[in-house]
């Protein structure tokens, strides 16, 4: 066992022309990718919100549309920050081998997988305000706390990336994300109070939900956009960072551990 | 003279395995220092731990006068990397890729500006600049990288197998761009396996098997240390039962490759004389290169 591979992450600010070079990138793919961040969960909000809303009186104390939009920038915040983490993330270390090329000069791994959660959790905050506009047009949030939204997605973004960065250090292909995503990411989507309140599942399964960082990110979420400030708030940021800290240290130790071969 | 790479006792195993076994090496200023190795030698281990990148299980590396890995993102402020395969970035333009890899050195973007035009002339790439990497020739690539190890402006540059996989045009290019990084004053550390390069490249080369350094020397030097100054290679379906007979009487030694019989001799007139009377064998007689000393040292078993 080599206990380097164990050192806490030395940070410094050379990450930041790493950040850059994903943001020159996307600049180049801009309009797909905005597309992309708001088609999925727009339709499904959509879709779900008057099709289903229509049947349903009110759920939480609010039109179903209104549930669902809290629930919606939540998902889509995981799925893009996952989706970074996983499939861009490994293409840039494997594929291209950008890693490599960076590693060649004074940039350290811990400036590059720190790069890799922020620029993640960068990707989160432009979809999650992409769908957050689209709510504000539609009128379903008339809050100015919904505002808080805005750091909100940045803070999933941070959690998702950093535990997806866990699975794109043991990935030996694309293949294995597929574990991830239907394993983990679609039944997060089910448990977590996207679509209808936790408290309406069994006993066990409100259990699992409670551990789950999607929970805790729709616990914030829900009230903020119908302009109430969160119960427990602290605890549900508390988890979220939990999150981001256990992921970047295992990432990065497993990270290190790969490319030390 | 200056140490600009200094190396004592490495070591490194995985799995149970030495990969490099005792390595002792000591690169000059200004000199083009050559590793050859066949594959698995421990040539591309060994020039990570150079820059800090794996750690050393054992062992003592400086470059540039600063102990690696403890200070390697200092030094590789100074270093510039060819690697093996290309990594150039895809999305981008020419220009763009060396751009983008200033500023991981620290460089201000009005600084590489400056700088990519000299790159590019020295590449071959001034029409190229606004290309897509995708768009690029393999030859293109490979200058591009390294144009792009240069924009720091490096006092030392490593090439792991710069010319694999390039035509011969463009592996000359390639090497003549690497004397002139000599003559401008910069060390160079290469690994290859094409002997031709690193008779031409380097002053001096250290051959490297099973993690260890088995010879070391300028090309003149190895070749005079290890082996005999002339070669008859003889070719034909009967070279083999010619050679179990007469070889011996005229060359030092003799290996058997195929259908051809390699004989090393200090005089190839006695051998020569004799092989004009055999009408059924062809021959060709040459000095020793450094491809004969790569072979004997390493021997002649592919490595995989």
């Amino acid at each position: 066992m080599n206990m380097q591979e164990f050192a806490l992450p030395r940070f410094s600010l050379r990450f930041f022309p790493i950040w850059q070079r994903h943001w020159l990138v996307w600049k180049k793919i801009a309009a797909a990718s905005i597309m992309g961040h708001l088609a999925d969960p727009v339709i499904y909000m959509l879709g779900l919100g008057y099709g289903l809303g229509s049947l349903l009186p009110e759920m939480g104390g609010m039109s179903y549309m209104a549930f669902l939009a809290a629930g919606t920038v939540c998902y889509s915040t995981m799925n893009s920050a996952s989706f970074e983490a996983l499939y861009s993330g490994f293409a840039r270390m494997h594929e291209q081998r950008t890693w490599e090329a960076i590693l060649n000069t004074p940039i350290s791994l811990d400036d590059v997988v720190l790069s890799e959660i922020l620029w993640a959790a960068t990707k989160s905050l432009m979809s999650g305000v992409a769908v957050l506009v689209v709510i504000w047009l539609l009128g379903l949030s008339h809050s100015l706390m919904s505002l808080w939204m805005i750091p909100l997605a940045l803070l999933i973004g941070l959690a998702f990336a950093a535990i997806g960065l866990i699975m794109t250090a043991l990935a030996p292909a694309y293949d294995f994300f597929m574990y991830y995503f239907t394993l983990v990411i679609t039944p997060m989507m089910l448990l977590c109070g996207v679509f209808f309140p936790v408290t309406q599942l069994p006993e066990s399964a409100q259990m699992v939900a409670s551990v789950l960082p999607l929970t805790h990110a729709i616990d914030l979420a829900r009230p903020l956009m119908n302009g109430t400030v969160p119960p427990q708030a602290l605890l549900h940021i508390g988890v979220l960072l939990a999150y981001t800290l256990f992921g970047f240290y295992v990432s990065l130790v497993l990270f290190r551990r790969r490319l030390s071969k | 003279m200056q140490s600009i790479i200094q190396v004592t006792g490495l070591q490194k195993s995985y799995a149970g395995q030495r990969v490099v076994d005792g390595l002792d090496l000591s690169i000059h200023k200004g000199e083009c220092f050559g590793l050859l190795g066949p594959n698995g030698a421990g040539k591309t281990t060994t020039l990570r731990m150079l820059l800090g990148l794996i750690a050393p299980d054992a062992g003592e590396v400086t470059l540039l006068g600063l102990p690696v890995p403890q200070a390697a993102r200092e030094a590789r402020i100074r270093v510039g990397v060819v690697p093996q395969m290309d990594n150039l970035d895809p999305d981008f333009t020419v220009a763009e890729n060396l751009l983008v890899y200033g500023r991981y050195f620290g460089l201000t973007d009005g600084e590489v500006e400056a700088r990519i035009p000299s790159l590019l002339e020295f590449a071959n790439l001034t029409n190229k600049r606004d290309a897509k990497v995708p768009t690029l020739s393999g030859g293109m690539k490979r200058r591009l990288t390294l144009a792009r190890a240069l924009v720091n402006d490096p006092d030392v540059i490593f090439l792991d197998e710069p010319t694999t996989g390039l035509d011969p045009q463009a592996r000359h290019l390639i090497w003549q761009r690497l004397r002139e990084l000599t003559q401008q004053g910069k060390t160079l550390l290469l690994t290859t396996h094409f002997m031709d390069e690193a008779e031409r490249l380097c002053h001096r080369l250290a051959v490297m098997d099973n993690g260890r350094l088995i010879s070391q020397g300028s090309p003149r030097e190895l070749i005079e240390q290890n082996i005999e100054p002339q070669v008859v290679e003889v070719f034909g379906e009967t070279s083999a039962e010619w050679a179990n007979e007469h070889a011996a009487k005229y060359a030092q030694r003799f290996e058997l490759s195929g259908e051809s019989a390699f004989c090393y001799v200090q005089d190839a007139q006695p051998l020569v004389a004799h092989l004009q009377a055999q009408s059924a064998l062809r021959y060709v007689h040459r000095p020793a290169n450094l491809e004969d000393v790569f072979l004997k040292l390493t021997g002649r078993e592919m490595r995989e």
